[in-house]
């Protein structure tokens, strides 16, 4: 019934590293808050927001803070508990993530042998796609519960995007698993230490940023949200700290697609060049990578307009579902033969 | 009238290529990277804004701001005679002058007469400058401030005496060639 995990350590030791993952990944949401304003100016020859403590620094806790200060309502209509529970179901399953991202090797911390993980299971990546899965519930029940139309047009949208772009996500990752001949994430990190799988994988590894760029609603395929068309999409009749909650799960999903594809196409832990630093290096290591996917997300914000629907449309099933199926075939071929 | 036509005067129409195929992926991609390197390029750049409270923009030297009233230097009189073809030019109506005879034993004024009253309500001036113009002793003209919002539409009515003073913070200038 359960998936094997490889390793088990001791609980007081799960317990710690699950609190010291977490908060080091959760602080990295505001960060990447404030470093999209700040870079999203300088993109533009502006300064961006800089009143806020030194070099608007204070920013995102004024954001927040502001946020949570409001009055907690709801659409007289609304379904009460659905309206309640899916921006929680957004931020947990975005953050359920987090736990599978491998940050290093196990090490020995105080004579404890400890996987510098959240957790290794066997089915790691299907259990990403679950997770992925249940973040649409936030979006559709958010949607939905609101009992407003543009809430429901703006969920039926992100749906038939996050749908759409799960499917090539999907098989983009499957050549990925063929190469490494392992779901566990860990497993995939150690099969990179030869070659990063960003050079076999090429064309994997865009259509996985593309997707990722979908998944998270960002610009480009930010549609969800239309100002014009369906003022907020599903988050119109949110408010305050559910709100905020939202917004997180949108920059969580940010962080932890940078992470990922550190982890499946940018070797996790590995250095170029045969370097080989201590084990506590290694965290370091992914994170400096994953800060500069965050970075590239910004870019290409600052860079590319918004597509139409029927362009995100036929471009999420015209190119990049076949180009994911073809990736999938020429690797397992080449696999085949190779081996 | 109008030029003879010259068809080699024209212009040829340059229409991005035809999307789709792989031709088109290819620009697609290409295009994206160029993109990419042009918004890079502002990134490296220092930033062109203007920090406003605390770096006040220049203005013009014809700027139209805030009006002054002036004296003559040598003598301290006030070059305004309350001859009110300000107040007769103000499209939006807001000067009000009210004129006395000048005291021999103490000027006010160069000429016969004086502003007794000089009053330009702010919050109704549209900064046209024509009571520059029409003033025939250059006792008033448009100044260079900027900064007029007050918490009170009455503060905003500037009597004679706060015309004729030096304003408290001076608008920087824009320099030659700046």
């Amino acid at each position: 019934m359960f998936a094997d995990v490889f390793f088990v350590e001791p609980w007081w030791m799960q317990l710690i590293k699950s609190l010291v993952i977490f908060l080091v990944v959760f602080n990295l949401v505001p960060i990447t808050l404030l470093a999209e304003r700040k870079l999203l100016g300088r993109f533009q020859a502006r300064y961006g927001p800089n009143r806020v403590g030194p070099y608007g620094a204070m920013q995102p806790l004024a954001d927040i803070g502001k946020l949570l200060g409001k009055q907690q309502f709801a659409p007289r209509h609304a379904q009460h508990f659905l309206y309640v529970i899916a921006p929680c179901l957004s931020v947990i399953a975005a953050a359920g993530v987090i736990a599978l991202i491998p940050f290093g090797p196990t090490v020995d911390i105080f004579g404890t042998e400890t996987g510098l993980y959240g957790i290794d299971v066997s089915i790691g990546i299907l259990f990403l796609f679950a997770l992925g899965a249940v973040s649409f519930y936030g979006l559709m029940l958010g949607g939905w519960a609101s009992t407003n139309k543009y809430s429901f047009l703006g969920a039926m949208r992100a749906a038939a995007q996050l749908i759409s772009y799960e499917a090539a996500q999907g098989l983009a990752l499957v050549g990925v698993v063929i190469t490494a001949g392992s779901l566990s994430l860990v497993d995939i990190v150690e099969a990179q230490a030869g070659m990063w799988y960003f050079i076999p994988q090429f064309v994997g590894f865009i259509i996985f940023l593309i997707a990722g760029f979908a998944e998270s609603n960002r610009p480009p395929f930010a549609l969800p949200e239309g100002e014009a068309e369906i003022i907020g999409g599903y988050a119109t009749e949110y408010g305050g700290g559910r709100f905020a909650n939202y917004y997180m799960a949108e920059y969580l999903e940010v962080v932890v697609i940078s992470f990922l594809t550190v982890t499946l196409f940018f070797g996790g832990w590995h250095l170029p060049f045969g370097i080989d630093p201590p084990h506590w290096v290694d965290p370091i290591v992914v994170i400096v990578k994953a800060i500069f996917f965050i970075f590239f997300f910004i870019w290409i914000r600052a860079t590319l307009p918004a597509l139409r629907y029927d362009q995100l449309m036929s471009f999420g099933w015209k190119v990049l579902l076949p180009l994911a199926m073809l990736n999938t075939l020429v690797t397992a071929v080449l696999v085949v033969t190779l081996n | 009238m109008t030029p003879p036509y010259d068809p080699g005067d024209v212009v040829e129409v340059v229409r991005a290529p035809e999307p789709g195929g792989v031709g088109g992926a290819y620009r697609a991609f290409g295009e994206t990277l160029r993109g990419l390197k042009t918004t890079f390029k502002r990134f490296v750049e220092k930033p062109v804004t203007v920090e406003y409270p605390e770096e006040k923009y220049p203005v013009y030297p014809r700027f139209r701001g805030r009006h002054k009233l002036h004296r003559f230097e040598d003598t301290g009189l006030e070059k305004c005679v309350g001859c009110s073809l300000c107040a007769a030019a103000c499209p939006a109506d807001c000067i009000r002058v009210v004129a006395a005879e000048n005291d021999p034993e103490h000027r006010v004024s160069a000429g016969e007469r004086y502003a007794a009253v000089y009053e330009i309500n702010l919050s109704r001036c549209i900064f046209c400058g024509y009571c520059e113009v029409a003033c025939p002793f250059d006792a008033i003209t448009m100044g260079h401030d900027y900064e007029l919002s007050d918490y009170d539409r009455s503060d905003l009515i500037f009597t004679k005496e706060m015309l004729l003073a030096e304003p408290l913070e001076r608008t920087p200038l824009r320099r030659e060639g700046e």
